[in-house]
């Protein structure tokens, strides 16, 4: 019987690609032998953007880079911002930076999960995790208003100060987390089906991960162990005793699970941050109104919920940066897909896709 | 739609046709208005406000708005997002791809008007409105999931005002200015006249 190999167009608006990405997929059978993600679709030019702005009015435009997470990008361009500037941050203002990435790397997860969830046909799991999103949200909402895009975190320090309450209703959040989280792992990772279809599925090694420059959950599921929070100290981390999960196969189930793993990492780290931050300024002392920092560049990262997130900024002496360039972890991770998702079926391939958690927003830019 | 264009016609013109012809409108109103599915285009950050708004807390379910993968299924496109150039031509084949009657919705400052890209973006499309007829506009970046509700029952009403009969679709009843509205302060003729003629005033 003659065969022959179908060529099948995914997207860019489809349910199961987490955003508006195409997929364009051969197949042999059901079997994909080529996958090749087109991307651009959002493409809205932030990078380019940044140039018309000043130092200050970036930071919105990074809140909606990774819109999922959207205080890291705040944060990573921050302190590529007070490296050019040379700006020291309080220490107050560097804690509660720590407690609310750290509640972000929690909202993130949750949808990282989730989507890898509802993927496999767990809707209900996705549920779960969204009520512990959005409790987070409700912590972010009480302490700048915003539920999706804060702007919170700013050159110098962060906008406001932490509102009455606020640190008592963190510490209720971080005390039923982990067992919301234990929840899930049984009755989602534990779930028959879920592991059929999670085990064994995408399976990345080590090697092709370091060499495509996966980072984050993604590479820690394959046993990479590389976490910037520990192997690039910043911030105030080192301050904190916590682990960093990993997996050790690879596959969908490992990245997925690794999520579940940080979240309650991150508890962890919340929970000593609160014991040990002390009242004090939030913001550094005599910034001008107006930032320009001396001819140079700047290059910060920092671990965001995706991996390593780095920020380049160039200034050439005036207001606005001369070039701002974004290090997406989420647009390498994306990369290596068309690696790891040859030989598995079509429906593996959306897990595969979610599994990699990526955010289109900070894919294209 | 033809032979619903001919019943309204014929129902306009028979002798007591019209009190069918209401009656006729007011059912298909009433059972549209509160089975909106709609057609989640979700393509950046209010795509994360449009799932939480169909999630347990916010609970889209129970104002009959279900979202459907499927554009066939569908009757409402929220346009939750920013529309890039590229991205445009398939929104624009979605919408294609839904039935009629269909409404829009345009989610957030992206899908309104370019939000905070409407300035030096080279890539994107300000505002759905450029290629699409969009029905009710939600401002925020991103709106609130109580506030995409709130565009569904604006949505509700607006569908209520129409009617299978071209001549009898009525006037949105609306708690909100509409622009065309003197607003407060606005100085109308009488009130120019009054106060005599400005251009003689000299500097």
């Amino acid at each position: 019987m003659a065969t022959e190999e179908l060529t099948l167009n995914i997207g860019p608006s489809h349910p199961s690609t987490h955003g508006v990405c195409r997929l364009v997929v051969r197949l042999d059978g059901e079997i994909v032998t080529h996958v090749e993600p087109v991307i651009g679709h959002l493409h809205r030019g932030i990078e380019k953007i940044a140039e018309n702005r000043t130092y200050l009015q970036v930071v919105p435009l990074t809140d909606r880079l990774d819109y999922v997470g959207s205080m890291y990008a705040n944060w990573a361009y921050c302190r590529a911002v007070e490296r050019l500037a040379g700006i020291r941050v309080p220490e107050r203002a560097e804690y509660i930076r720590v407690i609310v990435c750290e509640l972000q790397r929690i909202a993130s997860h949750m949808m990282g999960i989730g989507s890898s969830a509802a993927d496999t046909g767990a809707t209900s799991a996705f549920l779960y995790a969204f009520d512990q999103r959005e409790k987070v949200i409700d912590l972010f909402e009480a302490l700048c208003g915003a539920r999706l895009t804060y702007n919170y975190v700013r050159p110098g320090g962060v906008a406001f100060e932490l509102p009455d309450g606020w640190i008592e209703q963190c510490r209720a959040f971080i005390e039923q987390h982990p067992s919301a989280m234990l929840t899930i792992d049984e009755f989602f990772f534990g779930n028959a089906i879920a592991r059929v279809r999670l085990k064994g599925i995408g399976v990345l090694d080590a090697d092709t991960a370091v060499a495509w420059g996966v980072s984050g959950p993604a590479a820690r599921g394959s046993g990479v162990d590389w976490d910037l929070r520990r192997d690039d100290p910043y911030s105030v981390y080192p301050r904190f005793d916590f682990d960093v999960p990993l997996g050790s196969n690879g596959d969908c189930f490992d990245r997925a699970r690794i999520r579940l793993w940080e979240c309650i990492e991150s508890c962890r780290i919340i929970e000593q941050a609160l014991d040990q931050i002390e009242p004090g300024p939030i913001m550094a002392e005599g910034l001008p109104r107006l930032l320009a920092p001396r001819p140079g560049d700047a290059y910060d990262h920092i671990e965001s919920a995706r991996g390593s997130l780095g920020v380049y900024v160039v200034s050439d002496g005036s207001p606005r940066p001369y070039r701002m360039k974004v290090r997406s972890p989420a647009f390498c991770n994306l990369a290596v897909l068309p690696e790891i998702a040859v030989g598995y079926t079509l429906s593996d391939l959306l897990v595969i896709l979610g599994s990699l958690d990526p955010v289109f927003g900070e894919v294209d830019r | 739609m033809a032979a619903i264009d001919d019943l309204a016609k014929l129902l306009e013109e028979t002798p007591g046709g019209g009190v069918v012809l209401t009656t006729l409108d007011a059912v298909m109103n009433w059972a549209r208005g509160k089975s909106l599915w709609t057609f989640p285009m979700g393509t950046a950050c209010c795509a994360m406000e449009l799932i939480a708004a169909s999630f347990s807390r916010f609970d889209f379910d129970r104002h009959g708005t279900i979202p459907r993968p499927d554009p066939r299924h569908c009757d409402v496109m929220v346009v939750a997002g920013t529309v890039t150039r590229k991205m445009m031509p398939a929104v624009k084949r979605i919408y294609d791809q839904m039935p009629e009657p269909r409404w829009v919705i345009a989610m957030g400052n992206c899908a309104v008007s370019g939000g905070i890209f409407y300035y030096d973006s080279y890539s994107v499309v300000r505002g759905v409105d450029e290629f699409l007829p969009v029905d009710v506009y939600i401002a925020g970046c991103p709106p609130r999931p109580e506030a995409l509700q709130d565009a569904v029952l604006q949505l509700r009403k607006k569908i209520a005002a129409q009617s299978i009969s071209p001549k009898r679709t009525r006037a949105v009843q609306s708690d909100l200015a509409m622009p065309s509205d003197p607003r407060k302060g606005d100085v109308t003729a009488t009130r120019a006249d009054a106060a005599g003629d400005v251009s003689e005033v000299t500097s």
